[in-house]
């Protein structure tokens, strides 16, 4: 009986296993071969290290990433602090039939393409855009200023992008909430501060950080948002890669920061989990 | 993994060709090399329905290494990209010239590509389309604005836009008074010349307003008056002269980069016969004349010249002074590992802060 | 005994519905007081009034004297344990417990002390570590309580905490309650709508209907002589007619709706009432009444079912065409009975209850 159950679990499980494989196991593989092959000095292929050992003596490498790795999470901690309030609002203070209609309206631009609406970021932004233009004409400023193409700029456009991504589990997190636990605290003589921070986000804790993760490797892991609202300062790992791949037609250089993108992020989330004493199952589930 | 991706898109391939039994031709090529009103006259005259790609010239050899030269029929890299990629990766198959209606090209023009795209005993190339790279100016604001090194230019601070790509590096180089294209074959001379463009484009980076990477944004940009001087391509210039005439493509002092499109058939394209009907079709002295009114690029076709409109002549004659024709520096063929160098120089210029 | 809680002409009105209507009530130092109604009646509302969730929209309302209008929930000395709990899921059981103490920047070790005495209290010694999704219903029940008393308030409000138990441990808990309360000696307020809770477990029981109370008394007092139709309805089991009036006095007389004629007790003015409602707890109803017996309305009536549940034994029976519910004697007296036999029975005067009304 048991055997029977097993074996069809396995013929149940296999198309699913074998999509798997196909689509993400080989492809690393293949990734991590390539990333392992390089040319010695007579441009014969070998099996050579070199392409890792390059990342970490090459400053400028390590360098963007490290930048990048900062940046993405200094954009996973803003668009959760913007997302909070709006997700806390949304269940908890509206109407549930407000709450529904405020839930589509923050889906609606996320209907449209990232590149339309980093497009549409950058007609409001730009030297002549449309917030420009309402300022000269209310007399704010007296000649246009560029409010594209720096850090502050490309880190209010990742926000933008990846605020998606932190609503949904933050709502679906807190919409289980009821709305008693909060009173009982209140009750037993909680500040509101306490209960923000004793009650409410350690019960959020796990869509916290899914939507961290989530929106962690989205922004590490964009490429259009920096390299569009950035402009000129803003070299981002991703580019990095393209630039290999593309540019330098180094594929082999390419795929070892790849690999090194996959691991080190992988690395990042794993400290994440544990310093926020969050499982990853747990997370998940 | 390849050659699953192969088999993948051979399936889709066989699958949409057996819905749709119509004869196609896929192109990879760039925006604007196939206006709309010619392929609807070729798919009209032929029955061969086109499929474009819009791409640029490092996208089209990565989108045809990765699928070993398969997946297109026809693409549109620059003359001296092809033979350095041909010989590593194969990606394209030897143009058989009987089929090329030679007597509607510039003979000069098609000896040059082919002497360029040569690997082995073949060559690999037809000439399509020639422009040159230079200066994008506003006079009323950058009056002065003469050569490359005016993109390094204190007085246009915030004002000036560039491509972070190779042309760029080889104007700065040219604007020094170097010769980079002398350098190609010697990879450390060529380096510590790029080496020292680099760090002349570092210092000045805080002038630098964007680094473009769509031509389209550029022109919008300069449009606006944002940009004063940028680094871009001919056409584009005149096409916003004929909006505001106080933009104007500029012939930089130490040359304008020429380059020469071509069209190059890959490895495994499985139209091929449809690819060559595209080439003659396209370079026809009426259809080339259409091309270059709209878009402005020069043509290798040789009797357009009397269907083109007038202002194509004026427009070259405006940027170009004799001297200047005399002066553009063609890029000769690209030596392998040459855009290695580069990448990391240019990457090098992008992390300055 | 000292008053603890004043409430003066307490109203509270949503839109245009009034939850609370006018209610005045005081509760006495250490007593256990029961706010029993039926669902939707307001006793939610005026409990979170107490608590301080809700302002009311009028009246006073003081604690020892102290008036806590405006007074927020974390600084009134009441503590609520709420009608679904509302245990912290992500503390253990003794950080529940110890939420409170720690609010109050109590040291570390007298909260460990505290929450432990709390635990033994309660039963639950042992359990402090244990996840609040590890314990069974009682258990969570018991922590609630252990958490709002912990801090040791002047008014345990508590919302039908035995609501979701199931019916056994709802009465083993009625009792522990009970023990507990008289231990701690807090005064208790605690809603249900449930009688049997609040007769078993009140020093004093108000009831409430449609945002009034309706009485407020012992719970024996409550059952022996409801001062409402709705009271005497609402407590305890009872046999209900819908009569007319035929007669006032000497004694009232009244024809049910089976046609059945009773001399009843007025329990309000009937003078000028043309219809009544007469109520008969099954327990006031004697068979085979002795035929000396005076005072008694005596009628037949056709045994239909026996329910027999041990001492609780009753029967149901047939009087004219209504069907009512008589308790019988736990002298096994009556064991021969069966259906279909048809006994005489008789009920005293004093208890048939009338009240003016449909
Ligand atoms: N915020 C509110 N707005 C409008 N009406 C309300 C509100 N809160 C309660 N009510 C209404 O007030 C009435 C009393 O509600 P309450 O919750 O006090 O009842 P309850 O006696 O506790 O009932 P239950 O035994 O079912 O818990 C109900 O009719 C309810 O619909
Ligand atoms: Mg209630």
């Amino acid at each position: 009986m048991k055997f029977k159950l097993s074996s069809g679990l396995f013929i149940f499980l296999t198309p699913v296993l074998l999509w798997l494989f196909l689509l993400i196991v080989i492809p690393q593989i293949e990734l991590l071969l390539m990333s392992l092959r390089g040319e010695n000095n007579l441009g014969e292929p070998i099996w050579t290290f070199a392409n890792y050992l390059h990342f970490f003596t090459e400053e400028i490498y390590w360098y963007t990433f490290v930048r990048t790795a900062t940046y993405a999470i200094i954009v996973t901690v803003l668009t959760f602090i913007v997302t909070f309030p709006v997700a806390f609002y949304i269940t908890k203070v509206v109407s549930k039939r407000l709450s529904v209609f405020l839930t589509i309206l923050l889906l609606v631009p996320f209907w449209v393409s990232e590149l339309v609406r980093v497009y549409g970021w950058m007609i409001l932004l730009r030297e002549s855009g449309v917030l420009n233009h309402i300022m000269l004409s209310l007399g704010l400023i007296d000649k246009p200023v560029e409010m594209l193409y720096n850090d502050i700029s490309m880190i209010m456009g990742l926000v933008y992008t990846s605020m998606l991504f932190m609503v949904v589990p933050l709502i679906s997190s807190l919409e289980g909430m009821d709305d008693s636990l909060i009173e009982a605290a209140h009750d037993l003589g909680a500040s509101k501060w306490t209960i923000f921070t004793r009650i409410v986000i350690p019960y959020a804790a796990p869509g916290i950080t899914s939507g961290s993760i989530v929106v962690f490797m989205l922004a590490l892991g964009n490429y259009l948002t920096p390299n569009l609202m950035g402009g000129k300062n803003s070299l981002w790992f991703t580019e990095q890669i393209y630039n290999q791949f593309i540019a330098s037609f180094n594929w082999n250089q390419g795929a070892a920061f790849g690999f090194l993108l996959l691991l080190l992020s992988s690395l990042i989330i794993w400290v994440g989990l544990k310093m926020s004493k969050q499982q990853l199952g747990r997370v998940l589930s | 993994m390849k050659r699953i991706l192969v088999l993948a898109v051979m399936l889709t391939l066989s699958l949409s060709s057996s819905a749709f039994s119509q004869e196609t031709l896929k192109i990879l090529t760039w925006k604007g090399y196939a206006p709309q009103q010619l392929v609807d006259k070729f798919e009209k005259e032929t029955g061969i329905k086109v499929e474009l790609t819009l791409s640029n010239n490092e996208e089209m050899i990565a989108k045809l290494r990765a699928t070993r030269g398969a997946g297109f029929d026809l693409a549109q890299p620059s003359q001296d990209r092809i033979s350095s990629v041909q010989e590593k990766y194969q990606i394209y198959q030897a143009m058989d010239y009987s089929k090329i209606n030679a007597d509607q090209l510039i003979g000069s023009m098609l000896d040059a590509v082919k002497k360029n795209t040569a690997v082995g005993g073949d060559s690999f190339g037809v000439p399509f389309c020639y422009g040159t790279s230079g200066l994008i100016v506003n006079k009323k604001l950058a009056a002065e604005a003469k050569d490359y090194s005016d993109l390094l230019n204190k007085a246009y601070e915030g004002r000036i836009s560039y491509r972070l790509k190779r042309p760029t590096l080889i104007g700065l180089a040219f604007a020094m008074g170097d010769d980079p294209f002398a350098k190609y074959n010697d990879a450390a001379a060529y380096e510590a010349l790029m080496n020292s463009v680099a760090e002349k484009m570092v210092a000045a980076k805080p002038l630098v307003k964007n680094y473009w990477s769509n031509g389209d944004a550029l022109l919008e940009m300069v449009r606006s008056g944002e940009v004063a001087v940028a680094m871009g391509w001919d056409n584009g210039g005149w096409k916003l002269n004929a909006e505001n005439p106080d933009i104007d493509f500029v012939a930089p002092a130490s040359g304008a980069l020429g380059w020469i499109d071509t069209f190059a058939i890959p490895a495994k394209a499985k139209n091929v016969e449809a690819a060559y009907k595209w080439i003659n079709f396209i370079l026809a002295p009426e259809n080339a004349a259409i091309f270059t009114n709209l878009e402005k690029y020069g043509t290798a076709s040789k009797g357009a010249d009397k269907f083109l409109d007038k202002e194509i002549a004026d427009n070259f004659k405006r940027s170009f002074s004799e001297a200047d024709i005399d002066n553009i520096k063609w890029y000769p063929p690209v030596p392998a590992n040459l855009e290695q160098i580069e990448g990391k120089i240019l990457d090098k210029v992008k992390a300055a802060q | 005994m000292p008053v603890v809680l004043d409430i003066v002409d307490l109203t509270k009105r949503f839109a245009d519905f009034v939850a609370v209507d006018n209610v005045c009530f005081q509760a006495e130092e250490g007593k256990f007081f029961s706010i029993l109604g039926p669902s939707g009646c307001g006793k939610t509302t005026l409990l979170r009034m107490i608590a301080g969730f809700l302002e009311p929209t009028s009246g006073s309302l003081q604690i020892r004297g102290k008036d806590m209008l405006g007074i927020p929930p974390n600084r009134r000395p009441v503590n609520l344990v709420f009608q679904n709990l509302a245990l912290f899921p992500m503390m253990n059981v003794a950080d529940n417990i110890g939420f409170g103490l720690k609010r109050q920047r109590c040291p570390k070790k007298e909260i460990a002390s505290k929450t432990e005495a709390m635990l033994e209290r309660v039963h639950l010694s042992g359990y402090g570590s244990k996840d609040i999704s590890q314990l069974s219903g009682g258990q969570k029940q018991r922590v609630a309580i252990a958490r709002a008393l912990v801090l040791e308030p002047s008014i345990l409000l508590l919302d039908e905490p035995l609501g979701a138990l199931d019916l056994k441990l709802r009465e083993q808990m009625k009792i522990e309650l009970k023990n507990l309360q008289r231990e701690v000696g807090t005064t208790f307020i605690y809603i249900t709508h449930d009688q049997s809770e609040a007769l078993v477990m009140s020093d004093t029981v108000a009831v409430m209907n449609a945002g009034r109370f309706e009485q407020i008394d012992t719970p024996r007092n409550l059952y022996s002589r409801p001062a409402s139709s709705f009271v005497a309805g609402f407590v305890g089991e009872t046999n209900i007619f819908a009569a007319s009036v035929e007669d006032i006095s000497p004694t009232l007389r009244l024809r049910a709706e089976n046609g059945v004629l009773f001399k009843a007790t007025a329990m309000q003015e009937m003078a000028g009432a043309k219809k009544g409602r007469l109520f008969i707890r099954p327990e006031a109803i004697i068979l085979e009444p002795d035929s000396g017996l005076d005072n008694l309305n005596r009628f037949e009536v056709t045994v239909r079912t026996i329910l027999f549940d041990g001492s609780n034994t009753k029967i149901l029976a047939m009087l004219g065409d209504r069907e009512i519910t008589v308790a019988l004697p736990q002298n096994q007296q009556f064991a021969h009975i069966t259906p279909g036999e048809t006994v005489s029975a008789g009920v005293h005067i004093d208890a048939c209850k009338c009240y003016p009304g449909e």
